[in-house]
């Protein structure tokens, strides 16, 4: 089979963005293609929540473009949106509600029409592991399965592109091997991008990696590639996002 | 897209007890008030037979109820509208919502819908408190409806407002105590008018629109004043909502 063109999902352009005085996010340019998952580190504070929100439609920009596959998400918020699932730092559950209410809502939300909801619903249930407690309410669900119901909720309109914010955080070892090999299969047909703190987790999962610091892209590169050279992703941080002042002090320990 | 927000906001509403605690705590206070009334029309009704144009138990019994009503929905409207928008942000639902494929128009106008739903549904529980009178005589059903109406009307300005007040804050508790503040302040405004008809004021105040409907009077003045109203506090709605995205 010739080479095959795999489409861009989604393409970012000088993306800034300030709050007042503050700038939380300069000139950050982004591509990513179709089966691709893309690492977002950095430490607190870096922007990538304010990156990640700029993406969704959550905030926006000051300047630059968002083209989720080459839709502008300024320009027609709903046809891109439609393209997008977001998974936020906090799950956004209706606690009230239980899980196949709740993925019920989520789907009619993103425009999944009637005939195909209950077998999307069913899918996604199926595909996060959420079968015995489907009938549940939310509020009485432990803290892991209320961030499957929230990556249920991101995938369950079958989006080009998939954003999670800190998907494994405040999971046990178990939670966090079934989460990654999720992520993972998704990562085989959509793209996603994955913020986190945790090195060896994008290490594990991730294609490529873009490191962001003070609101700058300061290291972009693959994977694989940081593995051929024999330098490890922590090396790599701590060089691009160490404070110099804090890292002399280090050494001098 | 809207409906689907209102039904969800229904759904809600009605698996938590606030919702029928409100209904009851509604119902009984304006049952009791109901049957204080009877109570006063049979005593009065053998002097009432012999003035030549007697007022009837719409007049004397269900416009007082209906009055009554209006300002029942008053105390209720804030612990609802507090839950719109102010509960969401504050549980982190709000980006969901937004970062869904629909505009902010149509959450506004669902959360907006789902409310009025169940502001329908304690008018209806106040009709079929009037239609019970049916059992023992006729009633004017011209002046039941525009009680109707007006109480409907004056119950969407009470929501679209507290929606705006909703939309302002992340804190459910400040978001109530607003709206409360502010619909008292709407109710009592005409107080400084006296007798003067045309005051300012007295314009301003929602409760003097509404009395016309409960006397039965359908006035365009006050068809006007409660679709501005409302329409103002909804477009504000929408407008806080969609600024939001640029301030952050």
């Amino acid at each position: 089979m010739a080479e095959q063109i795999v489409p861009v999902t989604v393409s970012v352009r000088g993306l800034c963005r300030n709050f007042d005085a503050h700038v939380a996010v300069r000139e950050i340019d982004l591509e990513l293609k179709r089966g691709e998952v893309l690492g977002f580190l950095g430490p607190n504070g870096a922007g990538k929540t304010t990156i990640m929100r700029m993406l969704t439609g959550n905030l926006a920009p000051t300047a630059g473009s968002i083209e989720i596959c080459g839709i502008d998400l300024l320009d027609k918020p709903r046809d891109a949106k439609a393209r997008i699932g977001y998974l936020p730092e906090t799950p956004p559950l209706y606690r009230e509600l239980t899980v196949r209410e709740y993925l019920h809502f989520a789907g009619r939300l993103h425009r999944i029409n009637s005939p195909s909801i209950d077998s999307a619903v069913d899918k996604v249930i199926q595909r996060c592991g959420l079968n015995d407690s489907a009938k549940r309410l939310i509020s009485s669900l432990s803290k892991g399965y209320q961030q499957r119901i929230g990556i249920a909720q991101a995938i369950i309109h079958n989006p080009d592109v998939i954003i999670l914010d800190e998907p494994t955080v405040g999971l046990d070892p178990n939670q966090i091997r079934e989460i990654r090999t999720l992520i993972r299969e998704l990562g085989s047909e959509h793209s996603v991008i994955l913020s986190t703190h945790i090195l060896p987790e994008v290490e594990s999962i991730c294609d490529r990696v873009q490191i962001v610091h003070e609101g700058r892209v300061v290291f972009c590169g693959s994977v694989d590639g940081l593995k051929l050279k024999g330098t490890s992703l922590e090396e790599v941080f701590t060089r691009f996002t160490m404070n110099p002042k804090i890292s002399e002090s280090f050494s001098s320990l | 897209m809207i409906f689907t927000i209102a039904r969800k906001e229904l759904k809600i509403l009605f698996s938590s007890p606030l919702a029928w605690i409100l209904l009851a705590l509604v119902q009984l206070v304006l049952t009791w008030i109901f049957l204080a009334h009877l109570d006063t029309f049979l005593q009065i009704q053998p002097q009432l037979v012999a003035i030549a144009n007697p007022p009837g138990v719409t007049e004397t019994i269900i416009a007082p109820v209906f009055s009554m009503a209006a300002v029942m929905l008053l105390m209720v409207t804030p612990v609802l509208t507090a839950r719109l928008i102010a509960e969401e942000r504050r549980n982190h639902t709000m980006t969901l919502l937004i970062s869904a494929p629909i505009s902010m128009t149509d959450i506004v106008l669902g959360k907006f819908l789902g409310l009025m739903v169940f502001f329908s549904a304690v008018i209806t529980l106040v009709v079929a408190l009037s239609i019970s009178l049916l059992a023992g005589g006729t009633l004017d059903f011209g002046l039941l409806l525009s009680n109707v109406f007006g109480i409907f009307l004056i119950s969407a300005c009470f929501a679209s407002l507290g929606l705006y007040i909703s939309c302002l804050t992340a804190h459910p508790a400040i978001a109530a105590s607003g709206t409360l503040g502010a619909l008292l302040g709407l109710w009592v405004i005409d107080i400084g008018a006296g007798d003067e008809k045309e005051s300012i004021t007295r314009n301003f105040s929602l409760l003097e629109h509404y009395g016309n409907f409960n006397r039965g009077m359908i006035d365009t003045f006050d068809l006007a004043y409660f679709s501005l109203f409302i329409t103002v506090f909804l477009v504000l709605s929408v407008r806080r909502l969609d600024g939001e995205r640029l301030r952050g």
